[in-house]
């Protein structure tokens, strides 16, 4: 039905093998080079755009530093508004939430918004195992489902598939879940729109349990609100009588007013659009309109192991635009899945090792699946800083230390395999530390260039594999200072090497 | 420990770093972007809403009060209406156009999915709209009815007051909307990007979105107001969707 992430392999095994197919290749660059262009427009349409995202992050800041009494206002709103709220620990405890409130209600069917929270929890694996088939109603999560594929972007879960592909899909797959493909589907995009919306219209008009996301929850209120471009999402939110919204605890904005902001921010960011289709805010429930029973499960799932990290925990402020994918060089190579998590792209890479942890092999390497350029960062919409936690998560990776994993304060231990790297570094803090011995070195190394190989052997080969070595230079800059201005300078390096070992150690670290 | 204690307990230690005096208003919000980006002139406010719907390939229609219900009939005729869907409160007079074969729905719990199903168009008001992003904003309020019709039949002409319920922008618009109605912002027909990020309109919402713009204020009586309506000549409506069509070309390369 769906793929899952588990044991998949790790980014750079997976990127080797995608980055080797031109069809995703060619339909990546196709897709992110479009939306890039959109969104600067889009952006660029408002003057005031660098302000609208300092306060996003700020709301977000605001949130997550008092995010337990955000959440206890969420459920005292909510439940005034006669809905019910649930807690989740963890996947596990949400998926059990959720297949006990669809079995009370004696479904066996429900319709799906596209949710990145029930993606993350792999909510339809486990509503299947229960005997709960669960239809995606999203285009491109339809096209993923009926592929029984993985999603491979945040926004177009199917962007690593073209319009040929989605036609094959329909016509094989339709008919085994519902309303088959009209006869003589062609590949147009319009056509494959309209057979979507033959099929998912019977499932729309006989749903009786819905099963959604968020993109914000406003706490003094207690209203939710969902952004969508399809109309999929109202027909879930407003058809069924039974309405489940699965909702990551840090999807709160304080007020009301709050959504001026994000409702600027997301539409322009993620789809490129001064407005996006349709927006749904409720609260609660409402007399002969929409649902009878509102349930809203807030789930942790590794949420509060993110918030206990003071650099890490920016994370916490995506609102889901992907902006940093479409602008990302590696993911438009790598694609989506090399990821391994419903998260792909810069997000991901600090999302991911942080809400499952960088326990395996796979979450170790995601910090690492970034040339740190800085683009991710330049086009958040909440001011993320991406490269700093990327760097941060390495360090983590390397040097271990304390963290927080599934609430408990642990002190991760060094991830092996990276013992070459930390024996490099340690003799490079050892040398820029004894200039004598750098000089030495970097002499040794300029007489020598000539012998210095392509790539290196043994634990440096992982190291080569996709990089050059730098040429070494004939002469060494504080070498050809000492010949051009001679040790008469007072400041030269003569003097220096002589002086303390503060200003010694200033200058080997320029040089 | 029950799953909301530990959730919240998770929660507290892991902002050991927030002194415990600390208290949300001391996390400083500057809020110095703009309250709005356009002028507030109430005229340039209705045209570049007009402007905005037609750019996401609504269709646009400007009329006086007197002319509504002559635009109202003319458009379900136009789209061979023969079934529509009404909320309760919709001023009765906006309907005195339309011609008598066709049936009338109205909004109310025993209507099945599948009626509305059946239905070939729904006529509602509005809440609000926000000139800046081109959106029209439905408060379920008794003009403009359950969210659901407005969802399910292909058709939808939604009635905008101009100017009282046009605002420039998103925050103008927040201020003037209740949090505990249930909210449908309408941006253009329902469209999805989802195949080659190829923008294609109508998925599962209504296919075609027609707001109608009305000024001024709606002629006392109504049962003169049929004959009016009648003959009214719709000024704004032939270039409102000249100017869309327009539009609609244009914004193909978007």
């Amino acid at each position: 039905m769906s793929g899952t992430y588990l044991g998949m392999p790790a980014f750079p095994k997976a990127a080797a093998v995608s980055t080797q197919q031109p069809t995703l290749r060619g339909n990546l660059t196709h897709a992110t080079h479009t939306i890039r262009e959109k969104r600067a427009r889009a952006v660029g349409e408002l003057a005031d755009w660098s302000r609208l995202r300092a306060a996003g992050a700020a709301i977000k800041k605001r949130t997550l530093r008092h995010l337990d009494r955000y959440l206890e206002q969420v459920e005292e709103r909510v439940t005034a508004a006669g809905g019910t709220v649930h807690w989740a620990r963890d996947a596990a405890e949400a998926q059990r939430l959720v297949i006990d409130l669809v079995r009370a209600t004696g479904e066996s069917e429900v319709v799906k918004v596209k949710s990145m929270a029930t993606q993350e929890i792999e909510l339809n694996n486990a509503l299947e195992e229960a005997g709960i088939s669960a239809y995606e109603t999203d285009l491109a999560e339809l096209i993923v489902q009926l592929g029984d594929d993985l999603p491979s972007h945040i926004l177009v879960p199917a962007i690593h598939r073209n319009r040929a592909e989605v036609r094959d899909i329909f016509r094989r797959q339709m008919g085994r879940w519902g309303r088959p493909a009209p006869e003589g589907l062609t590949e147009d995009p319009a056509e494959l729109a309209e057979a979507a919306r033959l099929h998912l219209r019977e499932k729309f008009l006989k749903a009786r349990v819905g099963i959604s996301g968020a993109n914000f929850v406003v706490a003094d209120t207690g209203t939710l609100c969902v952004v969508e471009s399809e109309g999929n999402g109202r027909m879930c939110l407003t058809l069924p009588e039974t309405l489940i919204s699965v909702v990551g605890i840090e999807k709160v904005v304080p007020s009301w007013q709050d959504l001026e902001v994000f409702l600027q921010l997301l539409p322009r960011s993620s789809t490129a659009e001064r407005m996006n289709p349709y927006t749904s805010t409720w609260t609660g429930t409402t007399d002969e309109d929409g649902p009878r029973e509102f349930h809203l499960v807030l789930l942790d799932n590794g949420r509060t192991d993110t918030l206990a990290d003071t650099v890490g925990r920016q994370a916490l402020r995506c609102i889901r635009c992907s902006a940093c994918l479409n602008v990302c060089p590696v993911y438009e190579r790598a694609g989506g899945h090399a990821y391994g998590s419903p998260y792909p792209g810069p997000i991901g890479a600090i999302l991911t090792p942080q809400l499952r942890g960088t326990g395996t092999e796979l979450d170790a390497s995601l910090p690492y699946a970034s040339s740190l350029c800085g683009a991710c960062y330049e086009v958040c919409p909440v001011a993320i800083d991406i490269p700093e936690v990327l760097v941060h998560l390495r360090e983590r990776v390397v040097e271990g230390g304390p963290a927080t994993v599934r609430g408990q304060r642990t002190t991760l231990r060094p991830a092996s395999g990276h013992a070459a790297e930390r024996a490099a570094m340690r003799a490079a803090t050892w040398a820029l530390d004894h200039p004598g011995a750098l000089r030495a070195g970097q002499r040794l190394a300029a007489r020598s260039r000539r012998l210095v190989p392509r790539r290196l052997p043994g634990p440096g080969a992982g190291w080569t594999r996709s990089r050059d070595i730098p040429d070494i230079p004939p002469e060494s800059f504080r070498d050809w200072w000492r010949r051009e201005r001679g040790a008469g300078t007072a400041d030269g390096p003569t003097g220096g090497e002589h002086g303390s070992d503060g200003s010694e150690r200033g200058k080997g670290g320029a040089v | 420990m029950s799953a909301r204690e530990e959730v919240l307990g998770r929660i507290r230690r892991a902002l050991a770093d927030v002194p415990p005096d600390e208290r949300p208003a001391d996390v400083p919000v500057t809020r110095d972007y703009l309250p709005e980006h356009t002028d507030p002139d109430p005229e340039a406010a209705a045209a570049l809403l007009a402007e905005n719907l037609a750019d996401y390939r609504a269709v646009v229609h400007r009329v006086t009060a007197g002319q509504l219900p002559g635009c109202i009939a003319r458009l379900l005729a136009g789209r061979g209406s023969r079934r529509i869907v009404v909320p309760r409160g919709l001023p009765e007079h906006w309907l005195s156009g339309v011609a008598p074969g066709v049936e009338r729905l109205a909004d109310a719990p025993e209507l099945t999915h599948r009626d509305l199903d059946a239905v070939d168009s729904v006529v509602t008001g509005a809440a609000v709209a926000i000139a800046e992003t081109g959106t029209v904003v439905l408060d379920a309020s008794a003009d403009q009815g359950s969210r659901r019709i407005t969802l399910v039949p292909d058709h939808h002409i939604c009635v905008v007051r101009v100017p009282e319920q046009v605002v420039t922008s998103v925050p103008r618009a927040l201020e003037r909307l209740d949090a505990r109605r249930p909210l449908t912002w309408i941006s253009g027909p329902s469209a999805t990007s989802d195949i080659e990020l190829e923008r294609v309109e109508g998925v599962h919402g209504p296919r075609l979105l027609e707001v109608v713009l009305v000024t001024g204020t709606e002629p006392p009586g109504e049962s003169g107001e049929v004959g009016a309506a009648g003959r009214a000549e719709e000024v704004g409506a032939a270039g409102g969707a000249g100017e869309a069509g327009e539009r609609q070309e244009g914004a193909h390369d978007r």
